[in-house]
């Protein structure tokens, strides 16, 4: 099965540490995140620029809007997702479990990816249909 | 009810929960093994007043389950080009030699147990799965058990339904490594569900007090299935609990402190049982915190009265609870106890420090406690004004009940 791990960390669990920490901490990180790509596991991913980089496009009153942010409420904010492939929740939970992030404090939400291949191929199908 | 409709109630009693739990992992969802289960036990309904009883009908019902099953699947099929088919082959298995075996039946039912109080899932749905799916108890019966709406809790139980199948909970016992933590998780929810039944007055409906009956059973169940020194200690600590539900409360429903039951109305026969598994448990060295209640819970049961109980005894397993588990509530429960050991002063001492702790500054049974100390020390004027205190602090009837019987007492 296919899980989307996004993970989410605090600014404050790196203030405290020295540059040298920061450094083993960054690798042990990268070192775990090579691991799940050779056995398979780890799909794809990014990590993300932090959240005053974000911008927001929506539309309002039926004019398009771009917006600085969103800014999160919470100190907490999502640094970065994973695609992970795992047997089954149990297998994902301890894949993410052992994950360096998860010893400084971060937390990661595991959501499993929605299987839309039979929605697609009925959209392909009314889209064909009235295309004739 | 024709000669042989009889065994088929009788199977269905004594079965029904071994099918379901082995048909879940052979067709891998809980609700294809729910109706593929229904549709066996109609079809011996059908058969065996005609043909007569199989050989094994556990392995007969399992057999016929799983065909009926993907049968149903294959009908579905026909409206739904994406839908997965299970493989076929070997469709008769009532000779395959997995059903026959005692191992794999206990596994199956294992697995379904730790699936249905995965912690992935919602404490309330784990209690609702457990008893519906490993207990049996249709939906109808649950809802009643809690108070709430049958809509409410066939939701409930949908939703988690939903959830296992869309976010891979696996239908498996955790690793060795992660095997306590998950334990945990099921001992909580059967510790829930005594609880639940345990708090009920005897004036509420019964099947709320049957909810511990059924938690006695699962702990006796999941102990069966895997040995575990957590595991006795929770049964341990459940049925010496339950070894005193009748001295427990009055004719009214009104709360009786421990010192004060009639100690002739409590089950020998469940103490013995009861303390025998603590001292299993604590024997193996693999204890943990269901264990040490279950002790302590196990020297007040062998008390002949409550001034000879051993008081220095339940101190040191306060301790060594208070090491494992670390909880304002448990330090006042020591607390209590070192008063009694050593006189109301010193215990008043130690809950003066106590009432520091932000947890515990508003506790009702704090409040109670000292109110106590003073009742014993002579002191009726404090005694008074702490029983009023904690008064204020709890909207629990049988509580508040409680308080003014001893505050006209004391008045």
């Amino acid at each position: 099965m296919k899980y989307i791990c996004l993970g989410y960390i605090e600014d404050k669990y790196f203030e405290d540490l020295t540059e040298k920490q920061q450094q083993d901490f960054m690798d042990s990180c990268f070192a775990y995140d090579e691991e799940l790509q050779k056995n398979g596991h780890m799909i794809g991913g990014e990590a993300l620029q932090p959240t005053n980089t974000a911008t927001t496009v929506r539309q309002r009153g039926g004019k398009l809007q771009i917006t600085d942010g969103p800014f999160a409420e919470t100190k907490e904010y999502l640094g970065g997702i994973m695609l992970l492939e795992a047997r089954d929740l149990n297998e994902a939970i301890q894949l993410m479990s052992h994950h360096p992030s998860i010893g400084m404090g971060g937390t990661f939400e595991i959501r499993p990816a929605a299987d839309l291949d039979a929605m697609f191929e009925q959209s392909r199908l009314r889209r064909s249909s009235s295309n004739n | 009810m024709t000669a042989i409709s009889q065994p088929i109630n009788d199977i269905y009693r004594t079965e029904s929960r071994r099918i379901l739990a082995t048909l879940v992992r052979l067709l891998g969802d809980i609700e294809l093994a729910e109706d593929a289960m229904q549709d066996a036990f109609n079809e011996a309904l059908n058969h065996w007043p005609v043909k007569g009883m199989p050989d094994n009908p556990r392995a007969w019902l399992i057999s016929t389950g799983r065909f009926k099953a993907i049968d149903r699947l294959r009908r579905q099929a026909k409206f739904s080009t994406y839908a997965e088919l299970p493989d076929d082959h070997q469709i008769d298995m009532q000779d395959d030699p997995a059903l026959q075996d005692e191992q794999s039946i206990v596994d199956d039912q294992l697995r379904l147990i730790f699936t249905c109080c995965h912690p992935a899932l919602s404490a309330e749905a784990r209690v609702a799965l457990t008893l519906r799916e490993v207990c049996g108890m249709s939906t109808e019966q649950i809802a009643s058990a809690f108070l709430q709406s049958t809509t409410t809790l066939a939701q409930r139980i949908v939703r988690a339904k939903s959830k296992i199948r869309q976010a891979g909970i696996p239908y498996e016992v955790p690793e060795q490594e992660d095997l306590p933590e998950r334990l945990d998780a099921v001992l909580q929810v059967i510790y829930l569900l005594f609880n639940e039944g345990y708090s009920a007055s005897s004036g509420e409906n019964l099947l709320r007090q049957e909810l511990s009956n059924e938690a006695i059973r699962l702990g006796k169940l999941l102990l069966s299935l895997l040995p575990n020194a957590e595991i006795q200690g929770l049964l341990g600590l459940m049925l010496l609990h339950e070894s005193r539900r009748h001295a427990r409360m009055d004719d009214d429903g009104d709360m009786i402190l421990l010192e004060e039951q009639n100690r002739a109305l409590w089950d020998k026969q469940l103490i013995e049982h009861g303390v025998a598994l603590v001292e299993q448990a604590l024997k193996s060295g693999e204890f943990g915190a269901y264990s040490l209640q279950a002790a302590i819970a196990a020297v007040h049961c062998e008390a002949e009265s409550a001034s000879d109980t051993d008081w220095a005894q339940i101190i040191l397993l306060y301790d060594k609870l208070l090491e494992l588990t670390p909880s304002p509530v448990i330090e006042l429960n020591r607390a209590v106890a070192i008063a009694m050991r050593d006189g109301p002063t010193d215990g008043l001492k130690l809950l003066h420090q106590l009432q520091q702790q932000p947890a515990l500054k508003n506790y009702y049974w704090l409040q109670s406690a000292k109110a106590d100390l003073y009742r014993r020390a002579g002191d009726k004027q404090n005694a008074l004004k702490h029983y009023q205190q904690a008064l204020g602090l709890t909207e629990q009837a049988a509580e508040q009940r409680f308080l003014k019987k001893r505050i006209a007492q004391l008045s």
